[in-house]
């Protein structure tokens, strides 16, 4: 009963591919943001650029590197999740930005600083998690209370300074071969990411974490320290989005990375990556935060409803969500 | 007679580690309360009972809701979205002053939040979305809708609401008091339901529920309707409180009620607590606030203190909960 399914005779080795394909969430995203993107290009041209394509992947650029750290802490397991990534992306900007003060020279000063103080975060995080036994969902959800209220107590309500004149332009306008700095770094992250994951044994280690701990325990995979890593690169990576997410928007604001919270859960799972860990990639997340941007700037450029405001584009972005989970993001059967 | 001594000794050291999260719970009950008794003057008079319980009845009655869903192994990140949802429901239907209204107001608040648990249920229970996630994306819809309907803060609750929602009976025992005691009474009612029993075994072990003929699903969809009824109750209370409607006065809510239930001793896999620990979590959550304010912390320092102090409570709670667990555990194997 319980044994994997295999083809019948009949099918052919091509629609058995086709069949597997359908249910490969990388695959299925793909396709879902691919055919969304259309959809947006048939009713506004102007989606169909070049330069609104890079505008776009900018974008989601940010998200994609916050969901790194989202993706390595999923994978981890034991119910890990990382709620804190939005309040820790906001402080690495708002010390990047007092430190830069708009000039490069204390440029490598302050990325130093706003990184190290991200890692004390995930430290923290990391500690309450595996020593206290505080769950991952709470004690991340407590931290972004506790880093709120220390940049309230660092800014006095009022963040200081602004970008320094370099990373403005690795943002927006540094242009290699016509693509933004910001996407080059993507991309090298991107497959740093993916081969740690893949190829190293610290990426096997993690998803034997996740898989199963006790396992991963007996043979000999100390899966505290690699858990206390997830979550410490977790808060890392939030703290380069938040540098990069400094760069575009120039000046701080106090909840400025706030709106990249749940959507980094969101386009992990809708990547592929299950929430009950030891599952997934970084490649499903980098289609999902595209999805979720190429979602979000078709809703803005429709401008639903006019006078509501919000509300109609709010709705429809959380169908759409609805609709994706479905597709594949279900839990087993109880009777298999 | 053998058997029967040592079922009742089994049962006695059962109870004992039932309680172990419910200790710690209390003794930073007694903290914040002698805390708060000491260095707010005004803790022990009508007008002091009155403000903390307004305060602390709408976030316990999230925690109680929220409960409910966790016990059954689900979580609603929806919740706070639901509370202003049903309330902006209700002070549509409200508005104009007219007490007449009220009561099919309310009935239509409420309806409304169990449409929203519902519609939850279905898509966790039914469909089977993870429910971290789907329920992320109804919070979404929740509030855009809760937008249409009330597109900016306005509205006025009738006088009988929020009049009544101040009194104050023999001296000490405000109204959102009495309506907590109820709230708690309505919990223990359930819990002795089969239903109630249900919730325990389902966010225990899904997969022993089913195979003893649990409806499992159904009871999961029970769970988040009833949750989000009890939410609508929780939005009824806050217009209640401050008199006027707001499209976002219930969204702070849902991170609140998770810190309450952690706190009170439920277990966020589910299966353990009770509501009675949440709404204590809930006094405390809210008491700390106060005695931060109260404490005379600078203003800027304030938002760090409390989130520390909660977090501390929480690993505090957390700690004591995990060590009676393992203790269950080894007891279990040696048996």
């Amino acid at each position: 009963m319980s044994a994997p399914q295999t083809s019948t005779p009949t099918s052919s080795p091509i629609a058995d591919r086709l069949r597997r394909a359908a249910r490969d969430p990388v695959v299925v995203s793909g396709i879902a943001a691919l055919a969304l993107w259309v959809v947006a290009a048939i009713v506004s041209p102007a989606f169909a650029s070049w330069s609104q394509i890079l505008t776009l992947l900018m974008l989601a650029s940010f998200l994609g590197v916050i969901a790194i750290g989202q993706t390595l802490v999923i994978i981890a397991g034991g119910e890990g999740i990382d709620l804190s990534v939005g309040a820790v992306a906001t402080l690495a900007a708002i010390i990047g930005s007092r430190y830069m003060d708009g000039s490069n020279e204390n440029l490598l000063l302050a990325v130093v600083l706003a990184l190290g103080a991200a890692a004390i975060v995930g430290v923290i995080n990391g500690v309450g998690i595996l020593m206290f036994r505080v769950p991952p969902l709470v004690m991340t959800l407590g931290m972004i209370a506790v880093v709120y209220g220390f940049i309230r107590l660092y800014t006095g309500g009022r963040p200081a300074g602004s970008a320094a004149p370099a990373l403005r332009t690795l943002v927006t306008g540094d242009t290699v071969a016509g693509i933004p700095g910001v996407l080059w770094l993507w991309l090298a992250l991107s497959v740093l990411v993916i081969w740690l994951l893949r190829r190293t044994s610290y990426g096997w280690r993690l998803y034997a974490v996740g898989g199963n701990p006790n396992a991963a325990y007996l043979s000999g995979v100390n899966t505290k320290a690699v858990k206390l890593s997830a979550y410490v690169l977790s808060s890392v990576f939030a703290g380069v989005g938040g540098l990069l997410l400094l760069g575009y928007t120039q000046t701080v604001f106090l909840r400025l990375a706030d709106p990249y919270m749940l959507p980094s859960v969101a386009a992990t799972v809708v990547g592929g990556t299950a929430l009950i860990g030891g599952v997934g990639g970084y490649l499903g997340t980098i289609i999902g935060a595209i999805l979720l941007t190429v979602l979000d700037s078709f809703l803005r450029i429709l401008q639903l409803g006019g006078g509501a405001g919000d509300a109609p584009r709010q709705i429809i972005y959380g169908l759409v969500l609805l609709v994706v989970l479905s597709a594949y993001g279900r839990q087993r059967r109880l009777r298999q | 007679m053998n058997t029967l001594t040592a079922r009742a000794g089994t049962s006695v050291s059962n109870l004992t580690r039932a309680r172990m999260p419910m200790v710690a719970t209390t003794v930073l009950l007694i903290v914040t309360v002698t805390a708060a008794a000491t260095l707010q003057g005004n803790f022990f008079t009508p007008y002091g009972m009155t403000a903390n319980f307004a305060t602390i009845l709408p976030i316990a009655t999230v925690a109680v809701a929220q409960t409910i869903i966790v016990l059954s192994g689900g979580i609603d990140l929806s919740i706070g979205t639901i509370v202003t949802l049903s309330s902006v429901v209700t002070v549509r239907l409200m508005d104009g002053g007219d007490p007449s209204q009220v009561p099919l107001a309310l009935a239509a608040g409420l309806a409304t939040g169990a449409a929203c648990g519902l519609f939850n249920g279905l898509l966790v229970a039914v469909l089977r979305l993870q429910p971290i996630v789907a329920t992320f994306a109804t919070s979404f819809v929740f509030g855009g809708v809760a937008l249409l309907v009330l597109s900016s803060p306005g509205g006025t609750v009738p006088a009988v609401l929020t009049g009544g929602y101040r009194q104050v009976f023999a001296y000490l025992v405000p109204v959102p008091a009495l309506l907590l005691l109820v709230l708690w009474l309505a919990w223990r009612l359930l819990r002795a339901q089969r239903i109630g029993q249900y919730l325990y075994a389902v966010g225990g072990n899904a997969g022993a529920s089913y195979a003893s003929a649990v409806p499992v699903t159904w009871v999961r969809v029970f769970a988040y309707t009833a949750g989000g009824t009890v939410a609508a109750l929780a939005g009824v209370a806050l217009l209640a409180n401050s008199g006027s409607g707001d499209p976002f006065i219930g969204n702070e809510l849902t991170l609140g009620s998770i810190a309450a239930l952690v706190i009170g001793g439920t277990r966020l896999r589910g299966g353990a607590g009770g509501a009675g620990g949440s709404i204590l979590g809930a006094i405390i959550l809210t008491l700390i606030q106060n005695l931060v304010f109260f404490a005379g912390v600078p203003t800027n320092a304030r938002e760090l203190v409390n989130g520390a102090i909660i977090i501390i409570a929480i690993a505090l709670a957390g700690l004591l909960t995990a060590r009676s667990e393992r203790a269950g555990r080894s007891e279990g194997r040696t048996a």
